[in-house]
């Protein structure tokens, strides 16, 4: 039996705080819904969560100023945003302000089970990293990548190209992988969107979005066949997609330096 | 007093009347010199022939003196008297006396020495003995209103014969026995001279007349009618017709005036398609996003629950079924809201510091195939020094791909040139600067979407005056002033303006207006800093210290001319418009539209000009410093 896992979902659509209720629920998770970012603060404030779920578009306090909020009160639960207005730009401002995932609306009933696990994952983790305090759990990716959010890292190359792979703290978050399907080379990815889908061995499947846009110059065939090399060495031989990235240097603005995870 | 200053306000007739009186004076002048002259050559000839007269008379009375017949000279002279044109004919002693004469009554009679006709001789004390002729004769009326009579005296000098003569009249030692005096009536020469009057004032008055009318004619048809056409013209284009073109253009300024003004319409008929064009993609955009937006949540609804009724009845394959379309069909609706939201999406560039001839360089790499097949020639007129801009490069290169494939299709199979210039341009913020954005303290949006000047959502505020309360909506423009005023304002300075939800003014106490010194506005731009302007409206003071201090706007332009065939000009203001294509089925109709939104989302502007079979041009600015951009 697990143990009590409360969820709370913040939406101002009551048919979407009921979807995501369901699906949590189904998945044996407890739920508090609110409507509005200043009841959700009344609630953080008095009680503990594991996961916040939160809608951007919310009256009064949007959802950008809430995890703004929250991170001058310090409180580090795991929030991850939706949105109906699911755009590239609210996808990459969510996760460069501090959330750890995006989902876009509709979502389909796996995508949010999906997501929830890995938030919940990562929410255990940072527990069990702030009882241990001198245990490394997660292999921070090196001083001069850049990571989307938590999930996705990025490395230019010498010669112009750009290498994009998954953080150490992403793969910890998921179960053990089964399959990986990838994009094929010369397909176009966008920065934001999912490029990989990992099949674990609970069932789920977990997408990672892609870092930056561009064209795909080569995949990491070797994945296919070992995938355990995302475990052992994710950010040199573990790597995804080789790119030719095509709007390099606006994207790079929103991502967030490995440098700044060591001070 | 009014109808007089608007007839003599007309720009025709004070040409008229500055010509006609320089025609008067100097026709007046000249005829005056004219008339003088002629009756001085007319008098000259009478002098003349007046001398010759009695010249004759005293050579043919010579021989009859010397033999001192008086009575014969005395018919001599009764004889010539008698020609209508003498007047008299008189000879004197040296005493004075009147010898002989035409009118016999007078015979005898003494003349003083102060008499006309001997005065010439004896103004001086002493006599004189000789005169040049002009002083022998004299010009002098009998009465105030006879006819002038012209006199000439000649002095009859003493000879040898006379003293020796038989007769001994004369003394040896005197040198002038007497004089002939022959008087002229000038009646016929001075009718002759009114009537050389009469013809050169007549003359006169016929040329100025005429010089006035033909000189009204060409400035009616020169000057009156093409400024007649400008104000019908100019009333047209404030009725809001901006399609008026003035016809039948001079070669002169006026001409010019006039091919300016049909140029500034042109112009201005572009900017406001521009604008019309931007406020229509951009709600297009607002439209996606709003629909994207409201869809996204239901379908979340709809998507959850349809999963879950198809987890639930595993065991019903005819209603797994019937599940399975509402989540494939509800998926596909996903994928075409998405579509929607990458559209409005395609309105924000990501932009970045970029050298546009380098992205002009590698859209001409691209195309550079294609240019050679067409046999097309491509001039690079590259400004080297072209400072960077902010810019969305993909967008950007988008945009020359565009134009340089418009261009070579525009050009044909048959070859032609492809210019390509870059250059820089700059020009002032007043005029041009949009406000966008404006709020009162409390941060309640001024910008009123419903009422639009020049097309773009104006201001709105609430103004109070003399007891007047109403809405008032400022000209978005910075430094245009077509403000719309909801109340009866008469320009004063008892004026309050404020915030038409909260009621805050916008009064600036401790501020006035360097012109009037009346009271003025302070507005917050969000980012912006603050718009002032003089609130009384009595004049057009107003000021934006954050555009005002950013300078000049400079501008990089670009210009992409094809020799091609050209544009007919009741399509150019359409090829902006999304799905208009003259390509048929080869062309989607979105290039030119989607490029306009691309430009205007750089806060840049693209025009077109048009020759058919001669070419295109299309001018494409974009901003340099984006220092300004309006978010």
């Amino acid at each position: 039996m697990k143990e009590e896992v409360k969820i709370l979902i913040i939406d101002d659509e009551e048919v979407v705080i009921n979807s995501i209720s369901k699906i949590a629920i189904s998945e044996g998770y407890s739920v508090d819904p609110v409507l509005d970012a200043f009841s959700a603060l009344q609630k953080i404030s008095s009680s503990k969560y594991d996961l916040i779920i939160c809608d951007i578009m919310l009256p009064g306090m949007d959802g950008f100023q809430f995890l703004a909020e929250l991170e001058s009160k310090r409180i580090e639960t795991p929030v991850i945003m939706t949105t109906g207005y699911s755009t590239i730009e609210n996808a990459v401002k969510s996760l460069y302000t501090g959330a750890i995932e995006f989902i876009p609306k509709p979502f389909t009933v796996d995508e949010m089970i999906s997501v929830i696990s890995r938030g919940l994952k990562y929410n255990s983790i940072m527990k069990l990293k702030k009882s241990n305090n001198d245990s490394i759990l997660i292999v921070p990716c090196p001083a001069k990548y850049y990571r989307l959010g938590y999930s996705g890292w990025m490395n230019k190359e010498h010669d112009g190209s750009v290498l994009i792979g998954a953080t150490d703290s992403f793969i910890k978050t998921i179960d053990l992988i089964k399959k990986i399907e990838l994009a094929s080379v010369n397909e176009k990815l966008t920065q934001a969107t999912p490029a990989v889908k990992f099949e674990t061995v609970d069932g789920l499947v977990h997408q990672l979005y892609s870092v930056i846009s561009g064209i795909i110059l080569a995949s990491n065939e070797r994945l296919i066949d070992e995938p355990e090399l995302l475990e052992k060495d994710p950010y040199f031989d573990g790597w995804i997609y080789r790119l030719v990235p095509t709007e390099l240097d606006y994207e790079m603005k929103l991502l967030i330096p490995c440098s700044s995870d060591r001070s | 007093m009014i109808l007089v200053r608007k007839i003599f306000g007309k720009i025709s007739l004070k040409l008229i009347g500055v010509v006609s009186a320089t025609a008067i004076i100097i026709i007046g002048v000249y005829s005056y010199f004219n008339v003088t002259s002629q009756s001085d050559v007319l008098l000259a000839e009478v002098e003349r022939h007046a001398n010759q007269l009695s010249e004759s008379v005293k050579n043919s009375t010579r021989y009859v003196m010397l033999l001192n017949q008086r009575d014969h000279i005395q018919e001599m002279i009764n004889r010539i008297g008698k020609d209508p044109a003498i007047d008299n004919v008189r000879i004197l002693n040296k005493e004075g006396e009147i010898i002989y004469s035409a009118h016999p009554e007078d015979i005898g009679k003494m003349l003083d020495k102060q008499a006309e006709s001997c005065y010439a001789c004896h103004a001086e004390n002493k006599a004189l003995e000789k005169l040049p002729i002009q002083q022998r004769t004299r010009i002098f009326k009998t009465h105030s209103d006879s006819s002038r009579i012209l006199g000439i005296i000649n002095p009859i000098y003493n000879e040898k014969s006379c003293s020796l003569a038989d007769c001994h009249a004369h003394y040896a030692n005197a040198k002038v026995l007497g004089v002939l005096d022959i008087t002229i009536s000038l009646s016929e020469v001075d009718e002759q001279i009114r009537q050389n009057e009469i013809r050169e004032i007549l003359f006169a008055v016929i040329a100025i007349t005429a010089i006035g009318f033909i000189i009204g004619f060409f400035v009616k048809r020169w000057v009156d009618h093409p400024v007649r056409e400008l104000v019908s013209a100019t009333d047209q284009v404030a009725a809001g017709n901006l399609n008026y073109i003035i016809k039948n253009l001079s070669n002169d300024e006026l001409g010019t005036l006039g091919k300016s003004f049909n140029n500034m319409i042109k112009k201005l008929d572009e900017t406001s398609q521009q604008l019309y064009q931007s406020t229509k993609m951009a709600s297009l955009g607002q439209l996606a996003a709003g629909v994207a937006h409201e869809i996204n949540n239901p379908l979340t609804g709809v998507l959850t629950y349809s999963s879950f009724l198809l987890k639930r009845t595993k065991d019903n394959p005819q209603m797994q079924e019937d599940l399975n379309v509402i989540v494939r069909e509800t998926m596909r609706s996903r994928e075409i809201v998405k579509g929607l939201l990458d559209f409005a999406r395609q309105s924000t560039p990501k932009k970045s510091s970029i050298d546009v001839n380098d992205i002009i360089n590698h859209a001409i790499a691209v195309v550079n195939n294609q240019l050679k097949l067409n046999k097309v020639n491509l001039v690079k007129e590259f400004d080297s020094s072209l400072p960077k801009i902010t810019a969305d490069v993909n967008q950007i290169q988008q945009v020359f791909l565009n134009l340089f494939v418009n261009g070579i299709d525009a050009i044909g199979q048959n070859g032609g040139t492809l210019t390509v210039k870059t250059s820089q341009i700059s020009l002032s913020p007043r005029g041009i600067t949009q406000i966008k954005n404006a709020g009162c303290s409390k941060t309640h949006s001024l910008i009123d979407i419903e009422h639009k000047i020049g097309g773009m959502p104006s201001l709105k505020m609430k103004i109070k005056s003399n007891g007047n309360e109403g809405y008032v909506n400022i000209d978005p423009i910075y430094g245009n002033h077509r403000h719309y005023f909801g109340i009866a304002f008469d320009n004063n300075s008892n004026v309050n303006l404020a915030c038409p939800v909260c009621d805050i003014s916008f009064i600036d106490k401790n501020s006035k207006c360097p012109e009037c010194g009346g009271p003025t506005y302070k507005i917050q731009i969000p980012n912006q800093g603050f718009i002032e302007g003089c609130a009384s409206f009595k004049d057009n003071w107003q000021k934006w210290d954050f555009v005002d201090r950013a300078g000049v706007k400079k501008f990089v332009e670009i210009n992409v001319t094809d020799s091609g065939c050209g544009i007919p000009s009741e399509n150019l203001n359409k090829i902006f418009e999304p799905f208009f294509t003259t390509k048929g089925q080869r062309g989607t109709g979105l290039g030119l539209s989607v490029i306009w939104g691309i430009i205007d989302n750089h806060n840049g502007s693209i025009t077109v000009e048009s020759k058919l079979s001669v070419g295109t041009t299309f001018s494409v600015r974009l901003p340099q410093n984006d220092l300004l951009r309006s978010i």
